[in-house]
C-alpha cells in the first residue's frame, strides 16, 4: 500500500481551522502520509508562515463531514456557466473528533476537495498495519535510534528483588514466547519450581498466562502474583503443576488470598466455556475474594457516555449529576481503587501473599497489580520507578494496547476490542495524587501524555499487543521510545510534580464517593479553559523554586564568590 | 447550670462513621458551655469538645444490646454518634442537651461568658477592625451622587438598617420615608455596593407592598433618584432574587413586584432563587446524603443531585454575586440579616432557620476554587466563619439587626470574630495569592455556561469532621511553609551580606560564615521531613471472616502518630472535635519548616476554658 494512494488532494488554500477556546485561522492545509498540517501567512509578504496545525492523523478518531453547497444562491443569469458557478460557490466543513478528545473544525472551499480531504483523513487513520504507522516514519534529531528503550524491565526488577529474597528466580521458560505468547521472554517464577511444572501449569492457565511474580513487598515478604484464570471447566480438571506452584509460594500454615476480578456468579459461568476459578478443595491454602471489575465494551461505552456528557452544552447544574452517575465511569474508578487497596491491604497488613486475576489477566488483572503497587512503593511514585511500572506491569505483562486503544470515545466505528482500562488507571492514579499532592513526583501532565501516546504516538512504546508482536514488528529496533524522550532534561521538567517530597509509607487512599472526583484536567481539557488553573500551577512552581533554588544558590553564590574575592582569601591565607 | 440533670457519664462509645471497627471508649462530660467526650487511654486521652450553640439536633435511638444510642447533629456539619451504657443516662443527657442547646436569653449564649483574656482596649480594637464608613470610602463614596443620610437615625425609619445609611443625594428625607411605607418591614432601596470605575451601583431593598395594583410616588421618586445618581447609564435594572411564580403569590398578600409601568425607565429581572424554606430543605437532603453509610457512587451522586443543592448553588452565583472581595461584615451583619432567626441560636420558630450564609460562603469557596490566585483567603478561612457563625463564642452574628446589637451592648460585653482571625491570619492566608497577579486585578469573570457543571460538592465543608475523606496532605499549608522559609532565607541572606561585608572589613576569618550556611540548608531539610501516613480504610468485609492478624496492631507509624496528634488536638477546630487518630494526620504534614514552631492556633473555645471543665 502506498499512502500517496489514499491522498486525493494534498493541499487545499483559504481553510479555516476553528477550535473551542481560540479564534479561528485561516491557512494552507496540507495532508502528508501521517500529519494533517495547517500554515498560515499572517501578514504581508516575506514574513514566514506560522504552523497553526500538526495534527498526527493516528490521532483522529471520527471525521464528520457536512457540505454546502451555496452556488444555489448566484443570481442564475450570471455569463459564466452555472455548474462552474455552483462549484466555486460550494464549500463544506469537517469536524475532527480527535482521539485526545479534542474537536476542531475545518471549513474548506470547495465541495469535492472537502469531500477528499475527509476521505484522505478517514482512510490514513485507519491504517491498521503497526509498521505502517508514524513511530516507523519518526526520527527525532535529539535521540539516536535503539537508545532509551529499557533494558530487560523484568531482569532489571529482578536484581531489585533479588538482593532481598532467593525465593525467587528468573525464568526463562519463555524464551521464544512459545509457553505464553502474551508474557515477555523472561518472567520471575518461585525458584523451587522447575521450568516443566511452568509449562504444564501453563497449559491449565488461559493464554498460557502461569502465575508469575508481579511485585515483591519488601516490608515482609509477600508477594502479588498474577495469572489468566485456570482452565477447570465443567468436568473440574485439576492440575497438580498449578497446586503446586500456588503452594510452593506459601510456608506450611500461610495463607493468601486469591482477588478474582470477576463475580463469583461470573466466575462460575466461565467454566462452562472452559475457563473457571481455583476451588478451594485444590487450593486450600487459597481464600477466594470477588470483586467484579467492568471492563471490555461496558467499560467502552461507560467512557463514550462520559465524553458524551461532558459535552452536552444543553446540561444543566439540575440534570448533571444524574448524567455523571448514569455514566458509571466514577463508580468503575471507586471499584478499581477498592481494588487495589484490597489488595495491598492483603499484602501490607494480613501480611498474606495475594494472586489477582479475572479471565484473561491482561485487562482488569493489570489495572489492580499496577494501581496497588503504586499505593504500597514508593518508588513507582517517582517518575523513572512509574515508567518501569508501566513497562513492566502493562507493556511486557501484555496488555493489548493495540486492541484496546484503537479507537477513542468519538468513533462511530462498530466496537470490537476496544477498552479504557489504561485511562482507568491513570484516572486512579490521578485520584491518588489529588489524595496525596506531595506523594507523586509526577504531574496530571505526565498522565495526560501518557494517554495522548497510548492512543496516537510518535513513540513505539505502546505499539502491539505484548512483547511477541513488538519483536516480530522490530518496534525496538527501528522506532524510538517514548521514555528516551520524556527523560530528556526540557520534556522532563514539564512532567514534574514541583511539591514532591518522597513518602515513605503506604499511602491509603479513601474510596468513599466524597472522595472520588471527576478528572476534570482531563474530561474537560479541551472543553474549557484551565487558564486560572494553570497560572495557580505556575504560581506554585515559582513558590517552590524561589525557595529551593535561587536563594539557596544566589547564597551561596554570593557567599563562594566573596571568599574567593582577593582581599578575603588573603585574610584566610594568613 | 440547673440545666444539667447528668454532668458525667462513663464508658461511652464514640463511634466512627467510616468504620465501625474506630469506637472509642470514654467518659462524657456535660459543662455549662460544653460536651465534652474524652477518650480512655493514658497516653492519648483523645478530646472533642462540642459547643451547646453548635448543636442542631439530638436523637435518642432505640436502645440496643450495647446501650442507649444517641445522635447529635451540629450546625458545623459535625455529626456524633455516642452509645451510652444506661437508658436512664442517656435520657438524662438527652434532656439536658435539648435545654442546653436551645437557650432562651441571648445572655445564656457563650459569648457573654467567652473571655479571651484581652483587655478593654484591646477588646475595642477588634470591633473597630472592620469600619464600614471606611468600606464605604474604599469604594469612593460620599461623591458627588452618594451620600450618608441619618434618616435612620435612632431607627425611626426601619429598625433593621443601621443608623448610618448611603442613599443618592437627590432622594430627599420625604422621598425616603415615603418610599419606606412602601417597602417590606420598611427596607427602602440603599446602596450596598459603588463601582468607582464606572459610577455602577448595587442597592438592595426588601418587596414593594404593591399588590395587584398599588403604586406609591415617592419609591418611584427613590428609584428615579439611584438612576439619577449613575449618569452615565439610562436605565436601571430590578432584579427579583425570587422565582416569577412567588412574586406573583406575593401579590395576593399585598405586596409584589415593581411594575414596569410604573416606574420609568427600569428593567425588571427575575433569577429565581428559592426561598428558604426550599434551600433549608435542600441542604437537609444534602446532609443526609454526607451521613450514608458506605454510599456507592450512584447513591452519592443520586442523593447530590436529588438534593438540588449545587443546583442553588448555581442560581446564586448565576444571580452574581461576583463581587470578589465582597466583606461579610458589610453586606451580612450591619444589612439586618435575621441572623438569629435564620441560624437558630436561640429557641424560635424551626421555619425561620435558613442556610442563606452557608449559601454565600459555599459561593465563595467555588470561586476560590476556579481563581486560586485571586483570595487573599484560603478555605480554612471560610470554615471558620461558618464555624464561628454557630459557635456564638463572638459577638459578631448575634441578633438580628443593629439595633438589637447595640440595644444588647454587644461591641461592650462580648468579642469580635475579626480581632482573632486576624490574630491568627498565617493560619487563613492563600500562599497563591499575589496582589500584584492578575486575577487580583477587577473582576472575577467566572465560567458559567456552557460548562455549568464545574460546581464542587464541598466535602472539606459538608464532611469536614471526617478527616479520612480529605487529601492526606494540605498544599496550602505546605505552600506557606515554603513561602516563610524563602522569606527566612533571604533575611538571612540580608544578614550574611551585612556580615560578609563586615568580615571583609574587620578582617576575621570566615568560620563563622559556613556555620551560618549550614543552618541554612537545615531548614531546607525539614521543610521537607513531611511525614505521613495513614491507615487502610474499610476497603472489605471478607478479610474479618479470614482469621488473622489485625491490620493495625503494633503499627510503628500509627504509634509514632500519636504523639504528634497531641500536639495538634488543643489547638485546631477541626481536630478538637471528632479528627480520627490516624488519618489526621496530615494537618502534620508540614507546618512550618523550624517545625512545630506555628501550629495554628484556633479557637473552638477550649483553650480558655479549662476551669469550666474541671469545676464540673
Amino acid at each position: 500500500m502506498e499512502f500517496s494512494e489514499l491522498i486525493k488532494t494534498a493541499t487545499v488554500e483559504s481553510v479555516l481551522l476553528s477550535c473551542a477556546g481560540q479564534p479561528a485561522v485561516k491557512g494552507t492545509l496540507c495532508i502528508t502520509s501521517h500529519h494533517l498540517l495547517l500554515s498560515s501567512c499572517p501578514g504581508g509578504d516575506g514574513q514566514p508562515s506560522a504552523v497553526e496545525l500538526w495534527l498526527l492523523i493516528r490521532n483522529v478518531d471520527a471525521v464528520e463531514k457536512r457540505v454546502q453547497n451555496v452556488g444555489w444562491y448566484q443570481p442564475p443569469r450570471s455569463s459564466g456557466s452555472p455548474r462552474d458557478t455552483r462549484l466555486a460557490g460550494s464549500s463544506g466543513t469537517i469536524t475532527l473528533r480527535c482521539k485526545d478528545l479534542k474537536v476542531l473544525q475545518l471549513e474548506i472551499p470547495g465541495m469535492e476537495e472537502c469531500l477528499n480531504i475527509a476521505s484522505s483523513i478517514e482512510a490514513l487513520s485507519s491504517v491498521d498495519s503497526v509498521m505502517m504507522m508514524y513511530p516507523f516514519f519518526h526520527r527525532p534529531q535529539s535521540l539516536r535510534l535503539e537508545e532509551g528503550w529499557p533494558l530487560l524491565p523484568v531482569e532489571q526488577y529482578f536484581q531489585q528483588i533479588a538482593t532481598q529474597t532467593t525465593q525467587w528466580r528468573l525464568s526463562d521458560v519463555n524464551q521464544d514466547f512459545a509457553t505464553c505468547p502474551t508474557y515477555p521472554p523472561a518472567v520471575i517464577v518461585p525458584a523451587a519450581v522447575s521450568e516443566e511444572t511452568l509449562r504444564r501449569a501453563a497449559r491449565f492457565r488461559q493464554g498460557g498466562r502461569f502465575p508469575v511474580l508481579s511485585y515483591y513487598h519488601a516490608r515482609n515478604g509477600t508477594v502479588m502474583l498474577r495469572s489468566g484464570q485456570p482452565l477447570t471447566g465443567p468436568n473440574r480438571k485439576r492440575c497438580p503443576e498449578d497446586e503446586m506452584l500456588l503452594g510452593s509460594v506459601l510456608d506450611e500454615g500461610e495463607r493468601g488470598f486469591i482477588i478474582d476480578t470477576r463475580s463469583a456468579q461470573m466466575a462460575k459461568q466461565a467454566r462452562m466455556t472452559g475457563g473457571g476459578t481455583e476451588p478451594k478443595s485444590s487450593y486450600p491454602q487459597w481464600k477466594r475474594l470477588h470483586r467484579p471489575l467492568e471492563r471490555g465494551r461496558p467499560l467502552q461505552e461507560s467512557f463514550i457516555k462520559l465524553v458524551e456528557a461532558c459535552n452536552d452544552a444543553s446540561l444543566g447544574m439540575d440534570r448533571w449529576l444524574g448524567r455523571l452517575e448514569s455514566c458509571r465511569w466514577l463508580s468503575h474508578v471507586k471499584a478499581a481503587l477498592s481494588t487495589a487497596c484490597l489488595a495491598a491491604q492483603c499484602l501490607d497488613r494480613e501480611e498474606s501473599s495475594v494472586l489477582v486475576h479475572g479471565a484473561e489477566g491482561t485487562d482488569t488483572t493489570l489495572l489492580v497489580t499496577a494501581l496497588a503497587q503504586v499505593i504500597l512503593e514508593p518508588g513507582c511514585r517517582t517518575l523513572k520507578g512509574f515508567q518501569g511500572l508501566l513497562e513492566r506491569e502493562w507493556i511486557q505483562a501484555g496488555h493489548p494496547f493495540h486492541l484496546r486503544c484503537a479507537r477513542s470515545a468519538y468513533s462511530h466505528a462498530r466496537l470490537k476490542q476496544e477498552a479504557p482500562l489504561f485511562l482507568l488507571f491513570l484516572d486512579c492514579v490521578w485520584q491518588l495524587s489529588r489524595q496525596f499532592p506531595f506523594s507523586l513526583e509526577f504531574s496530571e501532565g505526565l498522565l495526560l501524555t501518557l494517554f495522548d501516546n497510548a492512543y496516537a504516538s510518535d513513540y513505539g512504546t505502546f505499539l502491539c499487543n505484548n512483547e511477541k508482536e513488538r519483536c516480530l514488528c522490530k518496534v525496538k529496533e527501528s522506532t524510538h521510545s517514548l521514555w528516551a524522550w520524556l527523560d530528556q532534561p526540557e520534556e522532563r521538567k514539564k512532567y514534574l510534580n514541583p511539591l514532591y517530597s518522597p513518602n515513605p509509607l503506604v499511602i491509603w487512599p479513601s474510596v468513599e464517593p466524597q472522595s472520588i472526583q471527576l478528572w476534570q484536567g482531563f474530561f474537560f481539557r479541551w472543553i474549557r479553559s484551565s487558564q486560572y488553573l494553570d497560572e495557580a500551577w505556575a504560581e506554585i512552581w515559582r513558590l517552590v523554586e524561589s525557595s529551593n533554588t535561587p536563594v539557596k544558590e544566589s547564597t551561596e553564590n554570593r557567599l563562594s564568590r566573596s571568599l574567593s574575592d582577593p582581599t578575603t582569601r588573603m585574610e584566610n591565607e594568613r | 447550670m440547673e440545666h444539667i440533670r447528668m454532668p458525667k457519664v462513663e464508658n461511652v462509645r464514640l463511634l466512627d462513621r467510616l468504620s465501625s471497627r474506630k469506637a472509642a471508649v470514654g467518659t462524657l462530660y456535660l459543662t455549662a458551655t460544653h460536651v465534652i467526650f474524652v477518650e480512655n487511654g493514658s497516653e492519648t486521652r483523645k478530646e472533642t469538645w462540642v459547643l451547646h450553640s453548635q448543636i442542631s439536633s439530638i436523637e435518642k435511638q432505640a436502645t440496643t444490646a450495647t446501650g442507649c444510642p444517641l445522635l447529635i447533629r451540629c450546625k458545623n456539619f459535625q455529626v456524633i454518634q455516642l452509645v451510652i451504657p444506661q437508658e436512664r443516662d442517656c435520657h438524662d443527657v438527652y434532656i439536658s442537651l435539648i435545654r442546653l442547646a436551645r437557650p432562651v436569653k441571648y445572655e445564656e449564649l457563650y459569648c457573654f461568658s467567652f473571655n479571651p483574656k484581652l483587655d478593654k482596649e484591646e477588646r475595642e480594637k477588634g470591633w473597630k477592625l472592620v469600619d464600614l464608613n471606611e468600606e464605604y470610602n474604599r469604594m469612593g463614596i460620599p461623591n458627588n451622587y452618594w451620600q450618608i443620610s441619618d434618616v435612620n437615625r435612632d431607627y425611626g425609619v426601619c429598625d433593621s438598617y443601621p443608623t448610618e445609611v448611603y442613599v443618592p443625594k437627590s432622594a430627599t428625607a420625604h422621598i425616603i420615608v415615603g418610599s419606606s411605607k412602601f417597602r417590606s418591614r420598611r427596607r427602602f432601596p440603599a446602596l450596598s455596593y459603588y463601582c468607582k470605575d464606572n459610577n455602577a451601583s448595587i442597592c438592595r431593598s426588601s418587596q414593594p407592598l404593591s399588590g395587584f395594583s398599588a403604586r406609591c410616588l415617592e419609591d418611584e421618586q427613590m428609584l428615579q433618584a439611584i438612576r439619577k445618581a449613575n449618569p452615565g447609564s439610562d436605565f436601571i435594572y430590578v432584579v427579583d432574587t425570587r422565582p416569577k411564580l412567588n412574586a406573583m403569590a406575593n401579590r395576593a398578600a399585598g405586596k409584589g413586584y415593581e411594575n414596569e409601568d410604573n416606574y420609568s425607565n427600569i428593567k425588571f429581572q427575575f433569577i429565581g432563587i428559592e426561598n428558604i424554606h426550599v434551600m433549608r430543605n435542600s441542604l437537609q437532603k444534602m446532609l443526609e446524603v454526607c451521613e450514608m453509610k458506605a454510599p456507592s457512587m450512584s447513591d452519592f451522586l443520586w442523593g447530590l443531585e436529588n438534593s438540588g443543592w449545587l443546583k442553588h448553588i448555581k442560581a446564586i452565583m448565576d444571580a452574581g454575586i461576583f463581587i470578589a472581595k465582597v466583606l461579610i461584615e458589610k453586606d451580612w451583619v450591619s444589612f439586618g440579616h435575621k441572623f438569629n432567626h435564620r441560624y437558630g441560636n436561640l429557641d424560635g420558630d424551626p421555619k425561620e432557620i435558613s442556610p442563606v450564609i452557608d449559601q454565600f460562603i459555599e459561593c465563595v469557596w467555588q470561586l476560590m476554587e476556579q481563581f486560586p490566585c485571586a483570595f487573599e483567603f484560603n478555605e480554612r478561612f471560610l470554615i471558620h466563619i461558618q464555624h464561628h457563625i454557630y459557635s456564638c463564642q463572638f459577638g459578631n452574628f448575634l441578633c438580628n439587626s443593629q439595633k438589637e446589637r447595640r440595644e444588647l451592648k454587644i461591641q461592650e460585653r462580648t468579642y469580635s470574630l475579626w480581632a482573632h482571625l486576624w490574630k491568627n491570619r498565617a493560619d487563613y492566608l492563600n500562599p497563591l495569592y499575589r496582589p500584584d497577579h492578575s486575577q487580583t486585578r477587577g473582576t472575577l469573570h467566572p465560567q458559567m455556561a456552557p460548562c455549568n457543571f464545574l460546581y464542587k460538592f464541598w466535602s472539606g465543608m459538608y464532611n469536614r469532621f471526617e478527616k479520612g475523606l480529605h487529601p492526606r496532605q494540605s498544599v496550602t499549608d505546605y505552600l506557606m511553609a515554603v513561602k516563610e522559609e524563602t522569606q527566612q532565607l533571604e533575611e538571612e541572606l540580608a544578614v550574611l551580606g551585612e556580615r560578609l561585608a563586615n568580615l571583609q572589613k574587620l578582617q576575621l576569618n570566615g568560620n563563622t560564615v559556613s556555620k551560618q550556611q549550614d543552618r541554612s540548608k537545615e531548614l531546607v531539610l525539614s521543610a521537607f521531613n513531611n511525614s505521613l501516613a495513614n491507615t487502610p480504610q474499610e476497603y472489605s468485609n471478607d478479610l474479618k471472616s479470614f482469621p488473622s492478624r489485625s491490620p493495625s496492631q503494633g503499627d510503628e507509624e500509627d504509634s509514632a502518630l500519636i504523639l504528634t496528634q497531641d500536639n495538634l488536638k488543643s489547638s485546631d477546630p477541626d481536630l478538637s472535635a471528632n479528627s480520627d487518630q490516624e488519618s489526621g494526620v496530615e494537618d502534620l504534614s508540614c507546618r512550618s519548616p523550624s517545625g512545630g514552631g506555628c501550629l495554628p492556633s484556633e479557637d473552638s473555645g477550649k483553650d480558655s476554658d479549662e476551669a469550666v471543665c474541671l469545676a464540673v
